[in-house]
């Protein structure tokens, strides 16, 4: 089972495939049946903490440059970065490398306190994609990643789909890329965390409680690159989704 | 579970919305402490633009709750906070017009495992389950006449640990709103805390704070080991 939540005439719906042939048609809780391309694509759950992983790929850790981890680097995101699938993302005028993060999202279903690694994943709702931007012209050396780079408006892409739990072998190891106008950018397996799903339930719930909503972004592989107005973002995450987003220059949000 | 707290989010007349920002080193005692550190590494260079961090809403308790210290951390670190409740959608503010957006404030104790490093600290020093007391109200700009010019004192145990005064701060909050909205935008009910000063006091279990700000009032709590929590 899979669900989104979009907005249409009016008003805020869940909405699940419709099961015909091309896909590209939704099924609202209602009843009625609109194409995707009617509706407006909201984060697919009421999100809760958003709470990110640095350098849990081996291979991106590598390629900034990084020393093995004793313990995973967490981040936390405000709930005003998010946006949806096939939304628009700005890219500010005097950006000189802004770049795409590829993620599984992994989200909290019951609340989650102290909990062994053995339970852990009796505590994840599902799974969607996220895209978490960085623009790293404006990292600095104090509380990295700044939430200048991370927490940015736009800049935090959820969607389209959650994707129940049981319906993905867990932990998930599934195939992730991103693709950048057509043209892959970027690949992994989630198998290859750092610090896997589990680890990462009993790590967090052993300091904090992890509620309902509350979502985990696992971290992204190698192959970042610049993206510039006018791109079309996709990241992928196979039995997950496609989340699709645009890049767009400052004038399309008055400025400049 | 968590230690149950009496926090409401309606603290009249505005409700909170539970996101809840930090801003860090934004007292220049807090950064003149640092030293030549700032220019050496990690840190390489003094903060340029406004540091920010996230206090989650596990994190987000009332007046008169009890805060764990946690069995592996000594004690903890009590930072007195001016919280800025944010009234209307901000986004973009101008310097000038920026306390048009601020519905009121209120006294936030901004609790944290003490920590020497603030290159990439671990959230768990700042995001554990009820770090975060905010109260005990919000009181309109209008009361509180000049924010530059208040007096914070932190007690612990009836004993006066802590002074500092809102004189101390390196951005105002109008100018501090400036920076935020430019990037991210602030919604009704956010709190962004204006920064803790230097030397905030250490406390152990068993014992108590009260953080009063002028015109904010008093904001008590008290510190217990994890057994007592669970008790």
């Amino acid at each position: 089972m899979k669900r989104a939540r979009v907005a249409y005439a009016g008003a805020i719906h869940e909405a699940t495939p419709h099961p015909d042939a091309d896909g590209r048609r939704l099924r609202l809780a209602d009843g009625r049946v609109v194409a995707e391309d009617a509706v407006v694509w909201l984060p697919p759950f009421e999100v809760g903490t958003v709470i990110a992983l640095g350098l849990n790929f081996s291979d991106h850790a590598k390629e900034l440059a990084f020393n093995a981890q004793q313990e995973p680097l967490v981040f936390l995101k405000g709930p005003g970065a998010l946006i949806g699938h096939r939304g628009q993302t700005r890219r500010p005028a005097d950006a000189t490398f802004m770049h795409y993060e590829c993620e599984l999202a992994v989200v909290i279903g019951r609340p989650a306190y102290r909990v062994p690694r053995a339970d852990a994943m009796q505590h994840v709702a599902g799974y969607t994609v996220a895209n978490d931007y960085a623009i790293r012209d404006y990292l600095e050396n104090w509380y990295r990643p700044n939430l200048r780079v991370k927490n940015r408006d736009t800049c935090t892409v959820l969607g389209p789909w959650l994707v129940d739990a049981a319906d993905v072998a867990a932990p998930p190891a599934l195939d992730l890329r991103t693709l950048v106008n057509g043209t892959v950018t970027q690949q992994g397996n989630t198998r290859d965390l750092v610090f896997d799903i589990p680890f990462l339930i009993e790590y967090l719930s052993g300091f904090m409680t992890l509620a309902p909503g509350d979502v985990i972004l696992t971290g992204t592989p190698e192959g970042v690159v610049d993206v510039k107005p006018g791109d079309e973002v996709v990241c992928e995450i196979d039995g997950i989704g496609r989340l699709v987003n645009t890049i767009v220059d400052d004038a399309a949000f008055g400025r400049g | 579970m968590a230690t149950p707290s009496s926090l409401s989010f309606d603290i009249a007349p505005y409700r909170l919305s539970g996101t809840v920002y930090g801003t860090l080193l934004n007292h220049r005692d807090a950064l003149a402490a640092l030293g030549e550190a700032v220019h050496a590494a990690p840190y390489k260079a003094p903060p340029k633009s406004v540091v920010l961090y996230l206090k989650p809403r596990n994190t987000l308790a009332g007046p008169g709750d009890a805060v764990v210290v946690p069995a592996d951390a000594p004690a903890l670190e009590v930072g007195p906070s001016v919280g800025l409740v944010i009234g209307k959608t901000a986004c973009r503010v101008s310097e000038a017009r920026a306390l048009d957006v601020v519905a009121g404030c209120v006294i936030v104790a901004d609790i944290a495992v003490p920590h020497a490093s603030f290159y990439r600290p671990q959230v768990r020093f700042k995001a554990r389950d009820g770090f975060c007391p905010i109260g005990p109200r919000v009181v309109g700009l209008a009361g509180l006449g000049d924010l530059t010019r208040l007096a914070v004192r932190v007690h612990v145990d009836d004993r006066l640990a802590h002074e500092s005064s809102t004189a101390g701060w390196i951005r105002s909050p109008a100018r501090l709103l400036a920076e935020v909205t430019d990037f991210m935008t602030l919604l009704p009910g956010d709190v962004l805390m204006t920064g803790v000063p230097h030397g905030a006091p250490q406390v152990r279990a068993g014992q108590r704070t009260a953080i009063e700000i002028d015109g904010l009032g008093r904001l008590e709590n008290r510190f217990v080991a994890p057994a007592e929590a669970t008790s």
